[in-house]
This record gives structure tokens, C-alpha cells and sequence, in this order.
């Protein structure tokens, strides 16, 4: 079992927060092999930036993704740039409002869920910034490879102090709508 | 003692973190360093930890001063430890040959960049390899380790220490952006399960008069703490058993540098580790170190299922060199393919090796990609 996922947006989305959050519930709670990397610029906010994180039930040599199985998009730029790598029937999670052009012919051959994440991560916590774990949410349950109960224990490690509740509010949100996407409802 | 990380468990952390927690495990307790990408994570973390552990981190003004900062700290009787990137690594290198004629233990860490001068700092390669081993001026020999994931980052952490206080000799820890980065699973022993080794000290005051004489025939002197025992000079110039500078002595130069290169060379099989893939029987041999070896691992996997018979040497260790195991392995298949994120460097150390019993193709990448398992198959393809 290998399993490649790809976060893509810009500096200050939390997305390669997001990555680490999935990489350590796999290692450290479920006891499967996985690699975190990352790739971004040297601004720390609005340049692009891309993580992957690698699962596997055995040491992982290779450790990029070469097809991801699911990937997240949360600006036009990454769409543009990391859509085509999915591979055929893959997890394309979109976040709607930032991906204003996109392209069908690429997205027929996926499992694509366009949603506007931000915009739901403010109403549900109050902050847009949350979008991140809100989006870990959705993934884990689209995925089905981890447990929730293993990603609320990584996103509690990875979370500043004092904003635990605001966090896990995101992440069963993301759940939540998983949990509908699954069954058609969204 | 209280470690200020988990032990006894898994975590999920960076390369950089693995080996700051490593030496802290191994009994470092001394760290001298100067801030560079994509190094300075360890910087950080032991910035963080040696003061919770009765250590000392601290920052100088370059890296020449932090690596001799280290190779006082350790004449002091400290574990002492400095890590850097290329810039910083060709700083250290005049340092680092006073370290191996001082036969000072220190451990220097060179997370690899894009290279020559400020290049690509973010970005993975594998262009000092020549470096590490001939940086510095002079006959000489050191210890060089090649970590592929963050795992061995962690254990050969240590493993580097161990070498280093065995051999008295600095050990370079060979790592790379990718590694240093990159973030998975690392299991932390409890530090009871942990081999750590001393370095050997004088057993008594007449000991003490020979700091860098064979007295017990290992080739290894004993190594004094400052401030105890006899005077002595420490010395980067020729200097005979009681550390007396002796510089136009011929039989004085050629015994005090032919053992500080046979204590490591003739010791080669503790110091030298490797690992094979689907050598056994292998007709093409793929001959890798580093996180690219991570990537011919799984090209010998591809291969293997298209009824190419193609296995792998992993070098954990590139210097010392084992030239005749090297031999060996051309003797044994048709082609051996060597890539590096370089324009060739170990390829030549495998050339020597090979000794014209078989051909040795390298596959070279430079510009921050790791190779693909892809570019290491066509490349053998368009051989087969």
C-alpha cells in the first residue's frame, strides 16, 4: 500500500501544516512509514507553496510522489501548475473560490470536490485560517486511509496552545462534510 | 536524565531535528555554529536543548571560529559538534585538517546544498563529496558518513560520535537539504539501549606524557583533558609522541601521518558499513549513497519485475573507500551505474574501484531535483 498526497497553495494557507498534521497521524499514530516534504520560496507569506506526504505499510524508498492518489488546491496557480499530476480517478479537493478557472477536461477523469473552504472554515470557527484543518478534515474522510481519532491527536500536537477547540471545531467540520461528500449529499 | 524530547518512541520529525536529538543522545554536550540554510534547524534545536541538559550552544562570529570553537571544546573533555552548509563547510576546511593532525574527535555536519558559492540554498545536492574527503590540504584521512533518510540521519548521529571518540579523528556527517527537511518517522531508543563510546583517556601520569604516541599499539594515543596531566603543545604542526613540534623530520612526519591514515584505513571493516539489494545475482550493479539511493532502490524494484537483473550497493559510509569490495562487485556484473546529485565525484572513487573490469556509467543530476526512479531506468535501459 503506497499512498501519495499533494498540498498546494501559498505561503500562509497552512499548507505545509496541513501535510506534517497527515504525515505524523500516519508515523506516530497509526504506526504506518511516512514522508513529509516540501517545497516553497523564500517569502514565508504569498509565494507558492507545495508539500507531499508519502504513506505506506512499508519503508518508503522513493520518497516524492510521482501520481498523487489525492490532492488539495487552495490557488489557481497550483491548480494550473499540479492538476495533471493527479492520477486517473484521484481525490482533487479545490478550494472553490480561489480556483476561479478550472479545467473540466482534467477534472472528469477525477474525484474532484470544489468547495469554498474558506468561506465555511470562517463560519464555523469565525477564522478564515482554519481553512487548513478544516480541509484535513474533509481528506482524511475522502481518503479513508487514517482514522479521525489519529488526526485529532496530530492536529492537537501541531496546533499553537489555546487554540485546540477552535481547531478540532474545523477539523470535524471537514468531517462532516466528508462524511456527506461520501454519501453524495454535498 | 531528563531528555528535553521523547525517548523511547516514535515521532515524526525533520532531518535536521533527528540529528540535534542524536547527538544529545550520543553525549554531546558542546555546539558551536553560525546560522545557514539548510542547517540551521539542528542550529536551532540545540539552541533549544543544551541548555535543559547542562550543554552550551553557542553562536560565532563565522564558521571557522565555530569549528575551532568545537575542536577546543573537545581537548576540554566535551562531545563537541558544528554544522553547517557548503559556504560554511569550505570555511571550516583548514580547521578541519588541524582536527585530524591534532586527532581531535569532533563531529561536523554538512547538510548539502546547490553548489558552488551561495548557489541554492533551499535546494538538495551531493557536490562535496570530494570536499568532505580532500577539503583539506595535506595527506591525510577522516571519516565520512552518507544518511538517506531521517532514520539513519538519526542513527549515524551517533554513530559519527562513537567513531569519532574510538579514532580520535573528526567524523563529517554528509547529509543534504532533502534529508535535512524532510520529515518521517524516527524512532528514539531509550538512551539505555544506546552503545555510546568514550573516548580513551590516559590511564595514568606516564600515559599522560605520550598524548599522541602508539603506546597500546592500536595506533589510537590516549587522549588527555586539558588541564590535567603533563604540558604538552597542541599542535597542527609536526609534532613527535609527546606533542613536541618536530617540522623538519623526515621519519617524525612520515610516522605521525601514516598512522593517523592506518588507524582509520587499516580498520576499515568496523568503520565501513554498506547494504545490498538484489546483489546476490545481480548483472547490472547500481552503486548509490544518500537520498538518491532511495530512489535506485526503487529502480532496482521496477527493473527487477521487467526481468532486469539489477542490484544495489548502498554506501552508508564513503570514506574511508572500500576500493576491493568495489572490484569485486565489477568482477561480478557487466555495468555499474553510479547516480549522484553531481557532475560526477564518487563515480571516480568507483572508477579506481572497478579497475576496468567493468565499464562505469555515471548518471548525473544537478539543479535541486532528486533523481526520479525513472531517470536511473531509462538510463539503464538505453544500456540493456
Amino acid at each position: 500500500m503506497r499512498r501519495e498526497m499533494l498540498f498546494s497553495g501559498f505561503g500562509g494557507q497552512g499548507v505545509i501544516l496541513a501535510s506534517v498534521i497527515v504525515g505524523r497521524a500516519a508515523a506516530v499514530y497509526e504506526g504506518l512509514y511516512a514522508v513529509q516534504t516540501q517545497a516553497y520560496g523564500p517569502e514565508s507569506r504569498g509565494g507558492a507553496s507545495k508539500a507531499e506526504v508519502v504513506i505506506s505499510d512499508e519503508p518508503i524508498d522513493y520518497p516524492k510522489a510521482l501520481s498523487p492518489d489525492c490532492a488539495v488546491f487552495f490557488s489557481q496557480e497550483a491548480y494550473d501548475k499540479y492538476l495533471g499530476l493527479v492520477k486517473e480517478g484521484g481525490i482533487a479537493i479545490v478550494e472553490k473560490d480561489l480556483v476561479p478557472h478550472r479545467r473540466p477536461e482534467l477534472e472528469e477523469k477525477l474525484r474532484v470536490y470544489a468547495l469554498p473552504l474558506t468561506e465555511i472554515a470562517e463560519e464555523t470557527t469565525g477564522l478564515s485560517l482554519t481553512m487548513n484543518i478544516l480541509t484535513v478534515g474533509l481528506l482524511t474522510k475522502l481518503s479513508e486511509i487514517l482514522t479521525e481519532e489519529s488526526i485529532e491527536k496530530a492536529v492537537l500536537d501541531a496546533v499553537p496552545r489555546g487554540t485546540e477547540q477552535l481547531n478540532l471545531k474545523a477539523l470535524r467540520k471537514g468531517f462532516e462534510l466528508g462524511e456527506k461528500a461520501r454519501k453524495g449529499e454535498l | 536524565m531528563k531528555y528535553p524530547f521523547p525517548v523511547g518512541r516514535s515521532d515524526f520529525i525533520q532531518g535536521d531535528e533527528a540529528i540535534a536529538r542524536a547527538a544529545i543522545l550520543a553525549g554531546c554536550r558542546f555546539y558551536a555554529g553560525y546560522p545557514i540554510t539548510p542547517a540551521s534547524e539542528i542550529f536551532e534545536a540545540m539552541a533549544l536543548y543544551m541548555p535543559l541538559v547542562d550543554g552550551v550552544s553557542i553562536q560565532m562570529e563565522d564558521e571557522i571560529g565555530s569549528i575551532a570553537t568545537i575542536i577546543g571544546a573537545s581537548w576540554a573533555g566535551a562531545k563537541a559538534m558544528t554544522a553547517t552548509s557548503g559556504p560554511g563547510f569550505s570555511l571550516m576546511q583548514e580547521n578541519l585538517g588541524y582536527a585530524v593532525m591534532t586527532e581531535t574527535p569532533i563531529v561536523v555536519v554538512d547538510v548539502q546544498r546547490g553548489g558552488p558559492s551561495t548557489g541554492q540554498p533551499t535546494l538538495g545536492a551531493q557536490g562535496d563529496v570530494m570536499q568532505s574527503i580532500w577539503g583539506t590540504h595535506g595527506d591525510h584521512s577522516l571519516i565520512v558518513l552518507t544518511p538517506a533518510t531521517v532514520q539513519e540521519a538519526f542513527d549515524m548521529t551517533i554513530k559519527a560520535f562513537n567513531l569519532a571518540e574510538k579514532y580520535r579523528t573528526p567524523v563529517v556527517l554528509l547529509t543534504d537539504a532533502e534529508i535535512a527537511h524532510m520529515r518521517e518517522r524516527v524512532y528514539t531508543p531509550n538512551p539505555e539501549d544506546i552503545e555510546i563510546i568514550y573516548r580513551k583517556l590516559p590511564a595514568n601520569k606516564e600515559e599522560a606524557r605520550y598524548p599522541f604516541g602508539d603506546i597500546h599499539g592500536d595506533m589510537i594515543p590516549p587522549m588527555p583533558v586539558f588541564g590535567k596531566g603533563y604540558r604538552t603543545y597542541v599542535t597542527g604542526l609536526t609534532h613527535d609522541e609527546k606533542g613536541r613540534p618536530k617540522t623538519v623530520d623526515a621519519e617524525v612526519h612520515e610516522r605521525l601521518i601514516r598512522r593517523i591514515i592506518d588507524k582509520l584505513e587499516k580498520n576499515k571493516e568496523d568503520i565501513v558499513t554498506y547494504e545490498t539489494f538484489d546483489l546476490e545475482d545481480a548483472e547490472i550493479a547500481i552503486i548509490s549513497y544518500g537520498i538518491v539511493a532511495r530512489s535506485a532502490i526503487r529502480a532496482v524494484r521496477l527493473l527487477r519485475r521487467e526481468g532486469i537483473k539489477a542490484g544495489l550497493l548502498k554506501l552508508n559510509t564513503i570514506w574511508p573507500f572500500d576500493f576491493d569490495m568495489i572490484g569485486n562487485i565489477a568482477e561480478q556484473v557487466r555495468k555499474i551505474y553510479v547516480p549522484e546529485m553531481n557532475l560526477g565525484q564518487l563515480y571516480h572513487l568507483v572508477r579506481e574501484g572497478a579497475d576496468g573490469k567493468a565499464e562505469v556509467e555515471l548518471i548525473p543530476k544537478i539543479g535541486g531535483e532528486i533523481h526520479t526512479p525513472m531517470d536511473i531506468i531509462e538510463r539503464i535501459k538505453r544500456g540493456v
